[in-house]
């Protein structure tokens, strides 16, 4: 059965709305919450693998936008290039998960891969080019 | 009891002098008082490492046989500016590649000729009886041009704005990639470690001012563009944003990558990270009482980076305590924040910088000349010549 690998970004104001419950119910679509962060009054990030037939998949996904969800493929594989990394922390303020951070004593940038959600926020933030995102 | 600058280079000499970084002076004065901090401190190494587009480099080629009087110059097919004698040239660290794009451009150029890589020339001419050649294509290297130094018209600037965007799309900035609905922030200066707000009136640094410039030692030439010290002040003397700014020199030909490093920013430009380190003398308690400020201290603006326009709306002040620490409050929400300047390699500036000072590596100067205490910055308004006056 076809599957994907999505990355959902709810606004504010629907992060309260059941939207994954309908794509089950009325898109017959399977899926695994690999990974979520919401918290109130901010937007909610989901990594969301969706099984099903091609076409619900197309539809579940149209559904989605129309609720003002937005939806990006996940990146496959993200990468630290230590050698480049100047340390700025640019990407620190895109990474939602926290799993790009600065160390509070030495302000190097860490990067923590377990907490990552691939969401793809920090793609074209590195000035240097450091952080790789295989799509 | 004020100190000089030869008293301090004294004993610097003797191996006596006795130097700390803007950010050691701050629980020193707290624990040793400004009397005795004054008496017993004689230099403050502060630093800085962020983008800074206004830079770029001067080169004299050396001259061909038969010679030629460049009319348009190409250095890895990035255009430099060649309206000077005939193989003077200026390549500035944002100019873009005419094959590449913003993959690469001058500051990537720069890079290039510090770390000691062949770089491709191209000139063009339309020859003269004393420089008859048209075309040359050829390679240089740092080390085979006669001259290539650093001539940065604006860095170091003074404090600078907080950037967020209130739209309702991405938008890419020279303060990086900006979320929709104050999806983050970017911030820029090095607070409390940066030169400018350590000696907010410009006592110490002025024009010929010693350096450390990008691994080199350089020296401040002019006033940067766009100086501004008539910003609007707190009492502790830093402004509220974008103030002062100063023009640097220093020998390309002994920098390192390590503290300068080219840079692009998706979808607006090519940029370098330009390491700057500047030692304020401890002259006199006056000059404590600046020295000891901490980020808490130092407020700048969150400025509306979606409003394409000169002014741009405010969010309100912050302090870089609050920026540090990761989340700030713009308009009622809580926004991640980031810095596109590296605090790490400004304290890493910084404390090389108290190194060579200590190890009787680097001198202090007196400035030559002040910097402006009072310009104020203008807008370019669009007129027609009658309206000009």
């Amino acid at each position: 059965m076809p599957s994907k690998r999505l990355v959902l970004t709810f606004p504010e104001n629907i992060v309260t709305k059941p939207i994954t419950y309908k794509l089950v119910k009325d898109f017959n679509l399977e899926f695994n919450i690999l990974r979520a962060e919401v918290t109130p009054e901010m937007e909610g990030k989901m990594l969301l693998e969706i099984k099903g037939a091609s076409e619900q998949i197309e539809k579940g996904i149209e559904y989605l936008l129309n609720e003002g969800v937005s939806v990006q493929e996940a990146s496959k594989d993200i990468t630290l290039d230590k050698e480049q990394c100047v340390h700025c922390g640019l990407c620190v303020s895109l990474c939602i998960t926290n799993a790009l951070s600065l160390d509070e004593k030495s302000y190097k940038l860490n990067f923590n891969k377990e907490k990552c959600i691939l969401c793809g926020f920090c793609q074209n933030s590195c000035p240097v080019n450091a952080i790789k995102l295989k799509m | 009891m004020a100190k000089s600058i030869e008293e301090i280079n004294e004993k610097i000499k003797q191996g006596k002098v006795v130097v700390l970084t803007a950010e050691e002076i701050i629980d020193y004065v707290e624990e040793n008082g400004v009397k005795k901090t004054a008496r017993e401190v004689d230099v403050v190494t502060t630093a800085t490492f962020g983008p800074m587009c206004s830079t770029g480099a001067f080169l004299n080629f050396g001259h061909s046989d038969p010679p030629i009087k460049m009319t348009r110059v190409w250095l890895n097919d990035v255009p430099a500016y060649t309206g000077l004698a005939a193989v003077d040239a200026y390549i500035g660290a944002a100019e873009l590649s005419e094959t590449e794009g913003m993959e690469y451009g001058g500051a990537y150029v720069i890079q290039d000729l510090i770390s000691g890589k062949p770089v491709k020339l191209r000139a063009t001419a339309y020859g003269t009886d004393c420089y008859p050649r048209r075309e040359i294509n050829t390679y240089i290297t740092k080390d085979t041009i006669n001259q290539a130094y650093l001539f940065n018209p604006r860095n170091v600037y003074q404090n600078y704005s907080v950037a967020t965007n209130s739209s309702d799309r991405v938008i890419y900035t020279y303060m990086g990639k900006l979320l929709p609905n104050f999806g983050n922030a970017t911030y820029s200066s090095a607070g409390q470690l940066s030169p400018l707000l350590n000696d907010p009136y410009y006592r110490t640094i002025g024009i010929g001012t010693r350096i450390f410039l990008a691994g080199a030692q350089g020296y401040v030439a002019w006033c940067g563009t766009q100086h501004n010290p008539s910003k609007e002040r707190l009492p502790n003397g830093t402004p509220i944003g974008p103030a002062g700014t100063l023009a640097l020199i220093g020998n390309l030909k002994e920098m390192s990558t390590k503290y300068l490093k080219a840079c692009t920013f998706h979808g607006y430009g090519v940029s370098i990270f330009v390491g700057v380190g500047i030692p304020i003398p401890v002259i006199d308690e006056e000059m404590v009482q600046f020295l000891k400020i901490k980020d808490e201290d130092i407020y700048t603006e969150i400025l509306d980076y979606s409003v394409q326009r000169r002014n741009k709306p405010s969010y309100g002040k912050v302090n870089y305590k609050q920026l540090r620490s990761g989340k700030i409050t713009v308009n009622g929400k809580e926004v991640q924040t980031g810095s596109i300047s590296s605090y790490y390699k400004a304290r890493e500036i910084a404390n090389l910088l108290k190194d060579w000072i200590k190890e009787g590596k680097f001198y202090l100067t007196n400035y030559v000349a002040p910097l402006p205490a009072e310009e104020r910055i203008k807008g370019l308004e669009i007129v027609s010549q009658e309206e000009l006056y």
